[in-house]
């Protein structure tokens, strides 16, 4: 039991302090879990980081997930995930109320006119940097591309380009790599 | 009620298509913002998300939280938050038992060798949708945006300035949209 109370803890500081995307908690992420508490080895975050990009959703949830099951079966599965979450509940509970109250307020409305902007660069920043550190060959290319445009253009549901490149790789990818190998 | 179990719906169905962390969930949110503009627009959209931003926590579980407050309250908030990661918390713990397997698995690999640059694909087109939001706020080009775009992005790219918080960008940007007629 007093686990759980310590996974939640450890979590809830992880969380807390994860600023701007998942990958700046991986240091944090290791001294609660590696050393502090010697949860995991330092090893196995590695394995748990290509895992948790291997399944859907956010690594820092993936990754309290993955800890909390090791340490703790399904509930320290769930006390830590819950924990990696609750900064995020009662911070922006407690701003989204507050902003609520303001959204008539010409300065607000002028200033969001100018946060929209900053926005948008702080976006294709990201983005560019993760195409920079995921792509890794003209296929992957080729399929981003593919599903900007679809989207773009056809404005299907994002679910369909998901399914259709989960088909592709499954099953196109699978044939090329076999063709490569048996040509070795 | 209805509404609120929709929008659970809507952010489980996020939850299990987002490939590739934090920005994944915006395409599944821009949608949601094209099917039910009564929920939140294009436009909250992105307030939302300059907020989760400048917040600690996983960007797609912080517009999860503030979308599901701003359309039902706290307890929308967390039921919207909670349907998001269910998902992923199901998947982990259904290949736990398996986990090095999975890893190492060649189809798992392939198809996630697939899935990563759609997902990264999706985040571009929601980008693209972002920018026109920010650069034609009311149907016509603002060309004092796009020239403020292009210098943050400009700024971004210099190597000093690639330590700094998102929250500095956006509290300039907000000043800088109060002081001057953009």
């Amino acid at each position: 039991m007093k686990n759980l109370f310590k996974l939640y803890w450890a979590f809830f500081k992880i969380g807390l302090f994860t600023i701007g995307g998942g990958y700046a908690m991986l240091p944090l992420m290791e001294r609660e879990a590696v050393e502090n508490n010697k949860w995991v080895e330092k090893e196995e975050m590695l394995d748990i980081y290509t895992i948790s990009q291997c399944t859907p959703g956010v690594i820092a949830v993936n990754t309290a997930t993955f800890i909390g099951k090791k340490v703790g079966g399904f509930f320290g599965a769930l006390f830590a995930t819950l924990g990696v979450v609750s900064p995020s509940l009662i911070i922006i509970t407690l701003i989204a109320s507050f902003f609520n109250n303001y959204t008539d307020n010409p300065y607000v409305i002028k200033a969001f006119i100018g946060i929209r902007v900053a926005v948008a660069a702080l976006i294709l920043n990201s983005t560019v940097g993760m195409i920079r550190k995921g792509i890794k060959n003209p296929y992957q290319i080729g399929i981003m591309i593919a599903g900007a445009l679809t989207m773009i253009i056809f404005n299907v549901s994002p679910i369909i380009v998901i399914i259709v490149a989960g088909i592709f790789g499954l099953f196109i990818f699978d044939v090329r790599a076999d063709k490569e190998e048996t040509n070795e | 009620m209805n509404r609120i179990l929709l929008m659970c719906l809507e952010f489980f169905k996020a939850g299990l298509f987002s490939i590739g962390g934090g920005l994944a969930t915006l395409p599944f949110l821009q949608k949601m913002a094209d099917n039910h503009p009564d929920w939140f627009t294009h436009d909250n959209l992105i307030d939302m998300v300059a907020v989760a931003e400048s917040t600690p926590g996983p960007i797609g579980v912080n517009v999860a939280t503030y979308a599901g407050f701003s359309t039902n309250g706290l307890f929308g908030g967390i039921l919207s938050t909670l349907s998001l990661i269910l998902p992923s918390f199901l998947c982990i713990l259904i290949i736990y038992g398996f986990w090095q397997r999975y890893k190492e698995n060649n189809r798992v690999q392939r198809t996630f060798a697939a899935l990563r640059p759609a997902g990264l694909g999706l985040i571009c087109a929601a980008c693209f949708t972002v920018f026109k939001g920010a650069v034609i706020p009311d149907g016509g080009l603002r060309l004092s945006c796009l020239i403020m775009f292009v210098i943050f992005f400009a700024l971004m790219q210099i190597p000093k300035m690639k330590k700094i918080h998102p929250l500095f960008y956006i509290l300039f940007a907000a000043l800088i949209g109060v002081l001057l007629p953009l």
